[in-house]
């Protein structure tokens, strides 16, 4: 990991762009979702697209690719690496 | 009988998996204290007959949402046999935990890693014998998809139900593992390639979520849809109607002409008319969801919920309502039984409070025939054009003030599964359940119904069939104070109660009132009504009930009584409301 480490939330992240998750900012319903879906602290995330008009957005984490509003994405803290690698 | 329920991920192809165990055998059934369906069958394991449930799918057995509570009551409620849990074998290592949860004393417990053909494709290699002796439970490596490697779940359930009567204690002893260990039994046995991904998925979704081109192609692909489901289920549905009315007319009619006159209108005008318009159903709900099945299957519909979502959340909606209630403007009877892909049932009830307002094709045959009475020929595309738009403006109105009722509780976070292939088999099961799954539970009610209309239009004796002496003409003369504000008179107000049967019928049932058809029908009302009434109608039409088959449809789907009750009347009374303002609107400025 580069030094300069910065953190921001998963909305922030511009498509194609990787990020650690470092925390997850959810009450109990939405977090269990997105632990069940793979968005677990230490886990990398990749931004693929965000839908136009504010609309949600297209991620990946693992094997699995999921859609998630920007509110929600917005619970979603990371550490932010270089664009292009996991 | 032992039973057997099948655990899981949405997503997983636990569905498949089931229907590739029971075929075309399995039944939707009632549970106790449940809000949902759940499909079952009955199978043959080794030498004893046990009952498989296909319990919904579920991200956490601890949850929240609706289907984790289904999942969770279900499992407390009833004594459980087996498990299989069945799990996407490329994404074992999020969803193993799932097994944690699940295990309990007494429950033996299959693991099924589907779609490891998927799998492979990634480069995931699985040592199903290592985990398996890790997790002290048997893993069966399958396709539920392709068929392959589903043998050996037969052998592999025989010995866990026979494990279940024999040593229960040694069943019970078993170590319940904790995540931990769960999580370092699939990292020992599962091995992922550190850049798995689907490339044919990441490709194509670059041309159908394009942030220009996506919209356009999802319009494109709903037209489509639209045109494949509609088009071509109309010459369908017209022979099937062809053939009714051929075996009424050659052999009914002639066989009951003995029969003394109530009698034999109650058998054919009222059971057989509504034996009839259940089957009318039956082409389009087969057409609707083998195309419902491919785009589903293919994993479209979760692309037109990414796709659609900015402006569907504004009203409480997501972009699988919007599918739905699209695909309403053909047929709302099949767009209401395809909201059930929406798992969160506030979402769901909005959808359907919204699906009936949707401008169907039938409701379309009693536009054209008024327009063309009353309007020019000018004037009548713009006319039809108008009724679209009120259609669009009271469902948009319907879900806002609805919204904060039926509240989407679930968090918004969908999979998006990679595209795939789906089997005519697979494809061709859900039509098949689907039609069986209506015809069962609403023929009754649309029958009952349809008897219902035939005694209000034609009682008492002696009176002129649909005439104002019958009891709907008396019904329409008691609505009078009511309806005359809205320019609808008794004539036409006993048409809007033919018209509750379904809108198809409103034309024929004029004929009777008016006791003229066609050209003469026509000019006729184009005589004793106004241009303003008929508008007044066509409004009171687009909003009002759309027809028996779907509050059936309704009253069957959301098993609730409140609801069914809002859903019958809050169009009624909006309907009401539409006519009232612009029927004074109308005349005030006329004068």
């Amino acid at each position: 990991m580069s030094p300069v480490t910065t953190t921001l939330t998963l909305n922030r992240l511009d498509p194609g762009e990787y990020g650690t998750i470092l925390e997850l900012d959810a009450g109990d319903e939405l977090y269990q979702r997105l632990v069940a879906l793979g968005l677990r602290i230490g886990n990398s995330v990749r931004l693929l697209r965000r839908a136009r008009f504010g609309g949600p957005l297209h991620v990946r984490v693992g094997t699995t690719e999921l859609m998630l509003r920007r509110r929600e994405a917005h619970c979603i803290r990371l550490t932010h690496a270089s664009p292009g690698r996991p | 009988m032992k039973r057997i329920a099948m655990v899981g991920m949405p997503n997983t192809g636990k569905s498949t998996l089931f229907n590739r165990l029971t075929g075309a055998h399995a039944k939707v059934g009632n549970w106790p204290g449940l809000t949902v369906d759940l499909l079952s069958a009955k199978l043959i394991v080794g030498d004893q007959l046990v009952h498989l449930i296909d319990l919904p799918g579920i991200y956490d057995l601890n949850g929240y949402s609706e289907d984790e509570k289904v999942v969770t009551t279900f499992l407390a409620q009833n004594q459980v046999d087996l498990a299989l849990l069945v799990l996407n074998a490329s994404q074992i290592d999020r969803q193993i935990v799932l097994l944690g949860q699940l295990m309990r004393p007494g429950l033996p417990i299959v693991l099924v890693l589907n779609m490891v053909d998927e799998a492979a494709a990634l480069g995931i290699t699985i040592d199903a014998e290592g985990l398996a002796a890790k997790l002290g439970i048997p893993v069966c490596m399958l396709s539920a998809k392709y068929g392959q490697g589903v043998e050996q779940l037969q052998p592999a359930m025989r010995a866990a139900l026979r494990e279940a009567v024999g040593a229960d204690a040694a069943n019970g002893g078993r170590a319940k593992l904790d995540e931990r260990q769960l999580e370092a039994a699939v990292k020992s046995s599962v091995l992922v390639p550190a850049q798995a991904s689907h490339a044919l998925t990441e490709r194509i979704d670059r041309i159908l979520l394009d942030p220009w081109l996506g919209l356009p192609i999802f319009f494109g692909v709903m037209f489509l849809l639209f045109e494949l489901v509609f088009i071509l289920g109309k010459p369908i549905q017209d022979a099937m109607a062809w053939a009714f009315a051929a075996l009424r007319s050659g052999a009914l009619e002639p066989a009951l002409a003995g029969l003394p006159f109530a009698l034999r209108g109650l058998l054919l005008d009222g059971v057989y008319n509504g034996l009839s318009t259940v089957a009318s159903f039956v082409p389009i709900i087969v057409l609707f969801f083998l195309c419902m099945g491919i785009v589903e299957d293919a994993g479209y519909l979760s692309r037109a919920a990414f796709l659609m979502d900015a402006l569907m959340a504004r009203f409480g909606l997501d972009g699988r309502s919007f599918v739905m209630v699209l695909m309403g403007f053909g047929c709302n009877v099949p767009a209401l039984m395809g909201t059930r892909v929406i798992r969160s049932r506030g979402l769901r009830l909005l959808t359907m409070l919204v699906i009936p307002l949707s401008l169907c094709s039938a409701r379309m045959q009693v536009f054209v025939f008024f327009i063309a009475a009353l309007f020019s020929a000018k004037a009548a595309p713009l006319v039809l054009f108008s009724l679209y738009v009120i259609s669009i403006l009271s469902a948009m109105l319907t879900s806002q003030l609805f919204k904060r009722r039926y509240v989407n509780n679930d968090p918004f976070v969908l999979e998006m599964p990679p595209y795939r292939f789906p089997t005519p088999r697979q494809v061709a099961l859900r039509g098949w359940h689907e039609v069986r799954h209506f015809t069962r539970r609403a023929t009754r009610f649309i029958v009952a119904g349809v008897v219902l209309v035939w005694l209000l239009t034609n009682f008492p004796l002696g009176a002129a069939a649909g005439g104002t002496q019958t009891w709907a003409g008396q019904v329409g003369t008691l609505l009078n104070p009511i309806l005359s504000p809205l320019g609808i008179d008794p004539k036409l107000t006993i048409a809007l109660i033919f018209g509750f049967v379904a809108k198809e019928i409103v034309i024929g049932s004029l004929a009777v009132i008016y006791g003229q058809e066609g050209a003469a029908l026509t000019h006729t009302i184009a005589h004793q009504i106004d241009w303003i009434q008929a508008y007044s109608f066509m409004l009171f039409t687009l909003i009002y009930t759309p027809c028996l088959s779907t509050i059936a449809t309704i009253v069957t789907e959301a098993k609730s009584r409140a609801f069914s009750l809002l859903a019958i009347a809050w169009p009624l009374g909006l309907a009401w409301i539409v006519s009232f303002v612009f029927y004074q609107a109308a005349r005030q400025l006329a004068a």
